[in-house]
């Protein structure tokens, strides 16, 4: 059914001086997947990520994201992506629909459509009373919630999130999870970078990435069993202490 | 009794920070504050490190209390702000002298209560804080929170931030503070880390939902919970909410929790239900509650 | 004692360690005092001027050479037309245009007056001021030879002498200015920022769970910045004595004690900042426009105060800088000593009191 290949990475580099951040990294995403890459800070998830959505060049390898070469397409790739990161996500000193206006210019969205759009994002997220609040006032699991939707405002084909549930209570977080399995059943692909391990329970499929070096790539049930672990968590400590 | 906090309350404008919240700790314990960001926990540390004042209630640390004996108190805890608070242009053993200095000590005198956590830096004692890793900051602080002694430490959110190697080691290194007869406060987003402690509290939005042991608020939850599972997850959580009977239905890594609103549920009735509905590879199993179970049930009332 | 040189010891680690700071704590009360003393100034040398001479005879021809001899002016071209003058104005080349009229030596000599006219580029109005007075001091220059040497008249000429900085020297009246500057910035703004470093950092709310009690960590914080300050204050006395051989007429140590003074007014300040903003960034916002502006614009440093609105003489009063200035300007060009600049000095001391009892209430023991 997941059949088309929407990220397709292969030997992928990144070095900086003498420190190999990225080491020859290859994984394929299908579309419509729920795709974890996970990692230690400095493992180089960001690192490679920054390769993918066209902001940083790599030392060497081959990336197609979306359809599109990270080295000649990068303004290509910027266009069909969205992206949304726990540390900056909205404006907190615009309202909401301020918020969801400027990001669907920037991403050339016509006004009607802005507007067509908003509206059904307000009405989605119940979000009538406070559509004209300061984002700032709201809770961090609301703004979490629409910046998610705001990322996906112009339709794109890939959604990269960056931690995007840490520090949520559980209820918003399976909220927003919620929301990413409906985006992904809706054939956006999602590509959740995280050192939460227990968000990557939820991905369909999950790469660990230590010292540059992807080390593990499945399934989360067929990780756990392959490390006879009963969590994500301790997978990653078996993979991180051999 | 080494914390004890009294219908506290606290209101920053319209909000409310913390609202009528009483907690003891006994000597020597390890206690949890399990909670979101903007659960209240930041300000509770504050309140009983003396560093804001409630609106309402009382609280004594270590015997003395907050605001009449706040200069004693300072003397008497050893406090880890979130987000490690240490001097990023100074080096590791700068930071440690520094902190050594202004609580009257050195670092020789209480070399021993910290040995375990700093000989795992020390390799790295000239480098400048702001260049260490996550854990490696995460165990300078503590060691810069512990090293005049004191009798009751104050952590807040220490593991966030910090990779799952370091979280393991750090709540390790807690332990062995403990068994040294140190009372132990400690503030977590994270559910899975409730269950190291002895006792814990869970609190949103400023208010407490509950204080057991982990074991304890486990037990007490008072549904069975079912783990389901089926071929395409957004389908199956579409199809749960829309079931009559559901009492919750919350993602939970591979599978979804669910709790039926009737005593006598009989899974084979949902099986034929979702099986109805289109699913596929339908997986449904009795499963135990977790921490977070029940703190998403408790906060649900 | 042991935790307050732990601290201060800290805080010297800070400010080596950190770049900009180090930039601004050494290398802008050079750069400053090198900018002001050679760049901005309101001496003229080399002026291009040109020439317009109806006449051509002796006298004028004297009186070219003279000008162009002397080091000030250089003549650039000479015009015919009176219609030209416009028209090398225009082009920017000249600053200045000399107008003999027709017949000059012979007019001179028998009607003992003969007319030149000096125009100037005023669009620079100081320099165009400074070239018109340049040149009137040497016509009558020339007048009084030829008087001398002729004795036919008596005639009275009009002489000015600048009392204090006779040649004019413009680096006379920056370096106390720019010594004030360089202290308000060095101490107000410095501490003010790495005081609210420390709460950005959040290190402050440990200092305040210590033993540490505030007095401690304010004076911890302060000290080494009243040392630094009082090098730099000495940098720049002893960089305008050797380089731009500006006079110290009063006594260095009646300079030194002022600055002292001064410094810790501005330190005072610094504190009462830090306890009004959260982050460095407000810290520097509030330094510099709350600060350095009035320093800079009502203090007396560039704009006199005596030529400006009334409104804003009054304001000039709170602006602690001028008090300083007055008293700098007394010591080093008046060469006066503390029986004339005590109301200043004063002043100045009620200040500092005021500032420090206003931040020792603002400053919290707690957060909030």
């Amino acid at each position: 059914m997941k059949e088309e290949t929407v990220i397709k990475v292969e030997g992928l580099t990144k070095v900086f001086g003498d420190f190999t951040a990225v080491n020859k990294i290859s994984f394929h995403v299908r579309k419509g997947e729920i795709f974890g890459f996970l990692g230690a800070n400095g493992a180089g998830k960001t690192t490679a990520m920054k390769m993918l959505i066209g902001i940083s060049a790599p030392s060497s390898g081959s990336a197609n994201v979306a359809g599109f070469d990270v080295y000649t397409q990068t303004e290509d790739i910027k266009k069909s992506i969205g992206y949304m990161s726990q540390k900056f996500a909205l404006y907190d000193d615009l309202t909401v629909k301020e918020n969801i206006r400027f990001f669907g210019g920037i991403y050339g969205l016509s006004k009607n459509r802005i507007s067509q759009k908003s509206n059904l994002l307000i009405e989605e997220l119940g979000l009538e009373k406070v559509a004209h609040s300061l984002v700032g006032s709201l809770p961090l699991g609301w703004k979490q919630k629409i910046a998610f939707s705001v990322s996906l405002l112009h339709d794109p084909k890939i959604v990269f999130l960056d931690e995007p549930t840490g520090g949520v209570d559980p209820i918003t977080r399976r909220q927003f999870w919620e929301m990413i399995y409906k985006a992904a059943n809706n054939g956006t692909t999602i590509f959740v970078t995280t050192h939460y391990m227990d968000e990557a329970e939820y991905c369909d499929r999950v790469s660990i990435m230590v010292d540059g070096n992807i080390e593990a790539l499945d399934t989360p049930k067929n990780l756990k069993t392959h490390f006879g672990s009963d969590s994500m968590n301790d997978v990653f400590l078996k993979l991180a202490r051999s | 009794m080494s914390i004890h906090i009294d219908h506290i309350s606290k209101s920053y404008g319209k909000v409310n920070a913390l609202d009528d919240i009483s907690i003891r700790v006994d000597q020597g314990e390890l206690f949890g504050l399990i909670g979101p960001d903007g659960a209240g926990k930041t300000t509770l540390f504050r309140i009983l490190t003396t560093l804001l004042l409630p609106d309402h209630g009382s609280a004594s640390v270590a015997g003395y209390d907050i605001i009449a004996d706040f200069k004693a108190i300072r003397k008497q805890v050893g406090y880890m702000p979130g987000r490690f608070s240490l001097y990023q242009d100074l080096t590791v053993e700068e930071n440690l002298r520094f902190f050594a200095t202004i609580f009257g000590t050195t670092i020789a005198e209480n070399y021993d209560l910290i040995r375990d956590i700093y000989v795992q830096i020390e390799p790295f004692k000239n480098r400048r804080a702001g260049k260490l890793s996550g854990g490696m900051k995460q165990k300078l602080a503590l060691s810069c929170a512990l090293i005049h002694k004191p009798k009751v430490l104050f952590l807040d959110e220490p593991t966030t931030g910090v990779d799952p190697v370091s979280r393991k080691e750090f709540w390790e290194m807690l332990k062995r503070l403990q068994d040294k007869g140190i009372t132990i406060l400690v503030s977590t987003p994270y559910m899975d880390e409730a269950a190291l402690c002895d006792r814990i509290a869970l609190i949103q939005d400023g208010r407490i939902l509950e204080i057991d042991t982990p074991k304890a608020i486990v037990e007490h939850y008072p549904k069975p919970i079912f783990d389901v599972g089926a071929h395409n997850t957004y389908l199956l959580i579409e199809k749960l909410n829309a079931y009559a009977h559901k009492h919750s239905v919350f993602p939970f890594g591979e599978y979804i929790h669910y709790t039926d609103q009737r005593d006598g549920f009989d899974p084979l009735e949902l099986r034929a239900y979702l099986k109805n509905e289109g699913l596929q590879n339908i997986h449904i199993e009795r499963t135990k509650a977790t921490i977070e179970d029940t703190f998403m049930e408790l906060a649900k009332q | 004692m042991k935790r307050f040189i732990g601290f201060v010891q800290k805080e010297f680690y800070h400010i080596f360690r950190d770049r900009r700071s180090l930039f601004i704590l050494f290398g802008m009360p050079v750069a400053q005092i090198m900018l002001f003393g050679f760049a901005i100034t309101n001496e003229i040398n080399n002026v291009d001027i040109a020439i317009l001479d109806r006449s051509q005879d002796a006298s004028t021809k004297e009186i070219i050479s003279k000008i162009s001899s002397s080091e000030y002016f250089s003549i650039l071209q000479h015009i015919k037309e009176e219609a030209e003058i416009e028209e090398v104005f225009k082009k920017g080349k000249v600053k200045a245009v000399l107008y003999f009229e027709k017949e000059f030596s012979k007019k001179l000599i028998k009607q003992h007056t003969a007319k030149v006219q000096i125009v100037t580029d005023a669009t620079d109005p100081n320099v165009a001021n400074t070239i018109s007075n340049y040149i009137n001091s040497i016509l009558s220059n020339y007048q009084e030879e030829q008087n001398r040497a002729i004795t036919l008249d008596y005639q009275i000429v009009p002489q000015s002498r600048m009392v204090f900085n006779a040649e004019l020297k413009s680096v006379y009246m920056f370096v106390p200015g720019v010594m004030t500057v360089i202290l308000m910035l060095v101490s107000a703004m410095m501490t003010s920022i790495s005081i609210t470093r420390e709460k950005e950092l959040g290190t402050m709310e440990i200092l305040l769970v210590s033993p540490l009690n505030p007095f401690q960590v304010i004076i911890g914080k302060v000290f080494p910045y009243i040392f630094l300050s009082i090098i730099n204050a000495a940098a720049i006395v002893i960089l305008s004595i050797f380089v731009f051989h500006v006079p110290v007429n009063g006594s260095l140590f009646l300079l030194g004690l002022e600055s002292v003074l001064f410094i810790v007014t501005s330190l005072a300040l610094g504190i009462l900042i830090s306890t009004i903003s959260a982050t460095q960034q407000t810290a520097m916002m509030i330094s510099l426009m709350g600060l350095m502006l009035p320093v800079i614009l009502l203090s007396g440093f560039i704009f006199p105060i005596s030529s400006m609105p009334v409104p804003l003489q009054v304001i000039s009063n709170i602006v602690p800088a001028k008090w300083f200035i007055i008293i700098v300007k007394g010591i080093m060009l008046k060469g006066v000593g503390i029986s004339i600049v005590w109301k200043e000095t004063l002043v100045l001391l009620g200040m500092t009191l005021l500032f420090i009892g206003l931040s020792v209430r603002k400053y919290k023991i707690r957060l909030e």
